[in-house]
């Protein structure tokens, strides 16, 4: 199932239908993604931020995933490690740091962890950093669509391999294919899980391989190939905004930084096996890709990579400045209306 | 069945002796008594709930055939009567148990059906489904890690129960540490009211035993031997450190869920019937005849055992007092509590 | 109250299933699910033949799986749908804990008012009717320490209608608590049409002068019936159905508090750290100077629940003659 695209390789390039505008996006993304979170670490080591996380790894995965979502249709459930399918949605640079500055701007008014979004314009749900409880979510949204007849629409819900592991998976598996729900499941697959490993984790190592259990379809993708998840998102995505119910899609990637800034994977893995895999980066290997494919000239991808770190620094100032949220903010939206336990 | 099968086609008797057959035989007769006489008492209004296993005699006698007392763990569920008397309990501590009296091995605080016997290897467990497979999972993992080869846990449950997040949670354990554990799916189509097909994408459980790389297997719940054979390789493979199975048994729920439910409410009176006409317990009479193993005659003369060991047991539990009030308090930490020290 | 056109007598039962079905048919996007709702009609028939007249895709016989439950309710909920979750039994509601309180309570909170959780959890609790240790455990407690969250538990059917209607239209996660013996037990008027009664008004069920019992539940009516045992005697009690544990009416408690100077609190629940522990902190914070007696906790005792066995049910369930004498105890003190 998985395809790989080599580089070097001399075989032909597949496209799935993307124009070289929406590989050149697909592209933009990938690079945002990086260096927004290279921001957040080195905000995080200049004490201005407490706290980042990042997907170096996960950029083809979800620049290629994005690239299957319906704007103004669909809707992502996200987890935390998600940068690049938020943006690949529509979040702005601008929004993403001010979720790190934790300002009051921010979607979650400076109350969640870095890259926890919620934005109802662009269909992203608020989820919480407690693992696996946002796969009840998306089926709930899911169900949603099809009791009221939304064909066209679809959700996408995304979570690690060591999410996996909990029951809300499981039932949340269980119940999108009892009903055939308009929903894909992808699980970014990127062998670790803070440190525990893939193989302590679960004994086979294909988490696509639990979907016929299930009664649905499951698929293996290299998630280093952007177009390769793109190709198998979207049919997935299609699959349910037709009424065709849910597929697991399980793209294959690795996470080339620690968990987060507050850990140190030098712990629980050695350089030599990092240095190994980020031998298969997939931003470098999709930017030379798009080169030697004549989908892009060097300069175009010089003038990108500066367009992209422009406007990286242009909304790190810009959210900088911005307001913390003020004390009484703490005390808003417990409920719709004032909130007094004694009434 | 055939009248002009042979014998040896009439039985495959995956290396059960003729004692052995019996035994499983007097089991499933032994439970169907006893469930009625839970359902009797019930309708007399001696006790206010009774739950039966009709329809699942074949495979509990079987499995409990598979299980080596003194040896294996054994982690039930509610509808477990078949294994419980299978693995050694006596109709008398059911009776206590249905009847809730203070001699009861809980005390008479838990519901009938929730057996637990330390002596028998047979776990404690409560009415919340699936709660007790991590439990299952524990005691594996403790028999691995203190090396005792030979030994292995039986945990069993009802196809509902396997739509539980722990369910899932206890596979993925189990396969990852090869632990020696047999999981046993009682699947008789039915969780109270909900029919399979909204239990569950696709209905067959096994399939989803190679997503946590283990075998897994399905077999015909109402064929005791078949049921004793495949739990028996399970479990074997299990006690010699080949890891964890997940086995399926397909079955059915004769009865309503429990004397609190009607049946009637959700599905038909034909339904039942036609899955009736495959009730195992007259099937393995008339296989065990034909095959010689035994008579009419023994047949008849175990029914009227197993009635007089069901009337003594019920005289001899219903004699037993209940608990007492102060029994409401012990039991709770180890020595003496109270909230505020 | 509003006061509509007519009523008619209904048990608790009725009066769930009355206001339920009102809210399936007056609102598309009302769907209910849970274990048993649809093809059985919930195991004590509050939703029966729902799922005739609505569908099976608005009357949802879900899996057994509790966390789900209460968490696809809560992705219906975010993209609005108005869902009613029912966990069978409030015994089987902490495998769905974390979604309840870490998920649904934090959802509106979380996203800084953008995504909301209306949605209502009902779920029949309590004991006396030899439910065993699994079939028959008070919950409240265990939730109404948490913000984001409102929790009801009324007692007699024109409340529960009320209440339940208020749970409905909230836009708020609610805990919609029905004591299951009363079900059955309990009858009375129930307006007709819609009507909705305040989440957080307490209801004083009795008047009297001489103390003021607090109480919610099953033993709202036995304390009714003890207080009516000493009215006989000449001896004055009032009665304050609680009908919400969170938020809760200080001001029916204190103002009641503040006539008789004295309280008893009664509930089926554990006394450590329950509920009674809260009202009694907020007296003696707000009114300990209009108190002539201590205040007194009638509670279950400290033990996990109750045993099946007669005597063991008995011995956990407070009675009417139980709190008659602590009632007495009370006034004369
Ligand atoms: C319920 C829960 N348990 C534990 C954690 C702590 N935790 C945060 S991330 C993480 C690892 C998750 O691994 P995986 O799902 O593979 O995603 P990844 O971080 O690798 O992208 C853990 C254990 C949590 N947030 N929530
Ligand atoms: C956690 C939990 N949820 C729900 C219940 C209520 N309940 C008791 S038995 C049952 C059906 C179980 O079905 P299944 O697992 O197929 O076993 P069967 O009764 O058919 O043998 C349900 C829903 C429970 N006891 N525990
Ligand atoms: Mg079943």
């Amino acid at each position: 199932m998985a395809s790989k695209s080599k580089p070097a390789a001399k075989a032909r390039f597949e496209r799935h239908g993307l124009t070289d505008e929406q590989l050149v996006e697909i592209l933009r993304i990938m690079l945002m993604h990086r260096t927004l979170e290279g921001r957040g670490f080195q905000l995080n080591r200049q004490g201005k931020i407490p706290f980042a996380s990042a997907g170096e790894g996960h950029e083809g995965v979800q620049a290629g995933a994005a690239m299957a979502f319906q704007r103004g249709r669909d809707i992502l459930v996200p987890y935390y490690r998600d940068l690049g399918l938020d943006l690949g949605v529509g979040l702005t640079p601008y929004e993403v740091l001010l979720s790190l500055f934790a300002r009051k701007a921010d979607h979650s008014g400076g109350r969640q962890f870095p890259h926890h979004y919620a934005s109802k314009r662009l269909g992203i749900h608020t989820i919480s950093s407690v693992l696996a409880t946002q796969i009840p979510h998306a089926v709930g949204a899911a169900y949603a669509l099809k009791v009221r007849g939304e064909r066209g629409r679809a959700v996408l819900v995304t979570f690690g391999e060591g999410s996996t592991s909990e029951g809300e998976w499981h039932e949340g598996m269980n119940f999108a294919a009892v009903h055939k729900l308009p929903v894909v499941f992808l699980c970014e697959n990127n062998e670790w899980a803070i440190s525990t490993p893939a193989d302590k984790q679960m004994a086979n190592p294909n988490v696509a391989d639990r979907a016929v259990g299930y009664g649905m379809p499951g698929v293996i993708v290299n998630g280093f190939d952007p177009v390769a998840v793109y190709a198998v998102v979207n049919e997935a995505m299609e699959r349910a905004r037709s009424g065709g119910g849910p597929t697991l899609v399980e793209a294959k990637c690795y996470r080339f930084l620690a968990h987060t800034t507050d850990d140190d994977d030098r712990t629980y893995r050695s350089r030599e096996e990092v240095e190994r895999r980020r031998r298969d980066d997939p931003v470098p290997n999709f930017e030379r890709l798009l080169v030697e494919r004549g989908v892009l000239t060097p300069e175009g991808a010089e003038s990108l990579k500066k367009a992209v770190l422009a406007e990286a620094n242009a909304a790190t100032d810009r959210a900088e400045a911005m307001p913390y949220p003020a004390p009484a903010d703490l005390y808003t939206h417990v409920y719709a209306g004032d909130h007094a336990p004694w009434r | 069945m055939a009248k002009t099968d042979t014998k040896a086609n009439a039985l495959d008797r995956r290396g059960l002796t003729d004692e052995q057959l019996r035994a499983i035989f007097r089991n499933m007769l032994l439970q169907r008594q006893l469930d009625n006489r839970g359902f009797q008492l019930n309708r007399q209004g001696k006790v206010p709930f009774a739950l039966g296993s009709e329809g699942h005699e074949a495979l509990q006698a079987g499995a409990a055939m598979a299980f080596e007392r003194g040896k294996d763990i054994l982690a039930p569920y509610y509808r477990d009567l078949g294994l419980a008397l299978g693995i050694g309990l006596t109709p008398y501590e059911i009776m206590l148990s249905i009847f809730a009296r203070a001699a009861d091995h809980n005390g008479g605080r838990q519901f009938p059906n929730h057996y637990s016997s330390k002596h028998a290897g047979l776990m404690s467990f409560s009415s919340i489904l699936a709660a007790h497979i991590p439990h299952a999972v524990g005691a594996a993992y403790a028999m691995k890690y203190r090396g005792e080869n030979g030994r292995a846990v039986l945990v069993t449950c009802g196809d509902g129960t396997t739509s539980e997040g722990e369910w899932h949670e206890s596979m993925n354990f189990a396969s990852i540490h090869k632990l020696p554990l047999v999981m046993l799916v009682e699947n008789n189509e039915w969780a109270i009211s909900t029919p399979l097909d909204k239990q569950m994408g696709q209905p067959e459980i096994w399939k989803r035993a190679a997503g946590y790389g283990m075998p897994g297997k399905r077999f015909n719940g109402y064929d005791p031997v078949e049921t004793y054979a495949v739990v028996k390789e399970a479990l074997d493979r299990a006690r010699s450190g080949g890891g964890p199975s997940l086995v399926e048994g397909t079955c059915y729920r004769f009865l309503a869920h429990s004397t609190d439910d009607n049946d009637m409410t959700y599905r038909t009176k034909e339904l039942v019937a036609e899955a009736r006409k495959n009730d195992p317990v007259p099937a393995f009479e008339h296989r065990l005849i034909e095959a010689g193993v035994m008579t009419a005659a023994d047949v008849d003369a175990l029914r009227k055992d197993v009635l007089r060991e069901t009337n003594e047991a019920t005289d001899k539990a219903e004699a037993m007092p209940y608990p007492q009030a102060s029994d409401l308090y012990t039991h709770l930490y180890e020595g003496a509590w109270q909230p505020w020290q | 109250m509003a006061v509509s056109t007519g009523s008619k007598i209904l048990n608790n039962v009725e009066a769930v299933r009355e206001t339920l079905y009102e809210a399936m048919k007056n609102d598309e996007r009302t769907v209910i699910l849970g274990e048993d709702v649809g093809a059985r009609g919930n195991v004590f028939l509050i939703t029966k033949d729902f799922i005739n007249e609505f569908g099976e895709q608005r009357v949802i016989d879900t899996p057994i799986a509790e966390a789900s439950i209460v968490g696809i309710a809560i992705g219906m909920a975010m993209e609005g749908l108005r869902p009613i979750a029912e966990i069978q039994f409030a015994d089987f509601i902490y495998p769905a804990f974390n979604q309840i309180v870490g998920e649904a309570a934090k959802t509106r909170y979380r996203s800084n008012g953008e995504y909301t959780c209306p949605l209502v959890i009902r779920t029949p609790y309590g004991g006396g009717v030899r439910g065993a240790l699994s079939h028959s455990v008070s919950i409240e407690a265990l939730f109404y320490h948490v913000p984001g969250l409102k929790i009801v538990a009324p007692a007699f059917p024109a409340d529960i209608k009320g209440l339940l209607n208020a749970a409905i239209d909230d836009p708020d996660p609610v805990l919609f608590l029905e004591h299951k013996k009363t079900y059955r037990l309990i009858k009375g008027e129930v307006p007709e049409g819609h009507y909705t009664i305040p989440i957080g008004k307490a209801d004083v069920k009795k008047t009297g002068n001489q103390l003021t019992v607090v109480s919610y539940g099953l033993y709202v009516h036995w304390a009714l019936d003890a207080a009516q045992q000493l009215e006989a005697e000449g001896l004055s009690v009032e009665v304050i159905d609680l009908r919400s544990i969170r938020p809760m009416d200080r001001t029916t408690i204190l103002q009641s508090v503040e006539k008789t100077r004295k309280l008893l609190i009664i509930h089926e629940d554990n006394k450590f750290g329950g509920i009674g522990a809260e009202i009694s902190a907020m007296v003696a914070e707000e009114a300990l100077f209009s108190l002539d007696a201590p205040i007194r906790r009638l509670c279950a005792p400290d033990v996990p629940a109750m045993g099946y066995a007669e005597p063991l049910e008995h011995e956990y369930m407070s009675s009417p003659a139980k709190m008659a004498q602590a009632m007495r105890e009370m006034v004369t003190f």
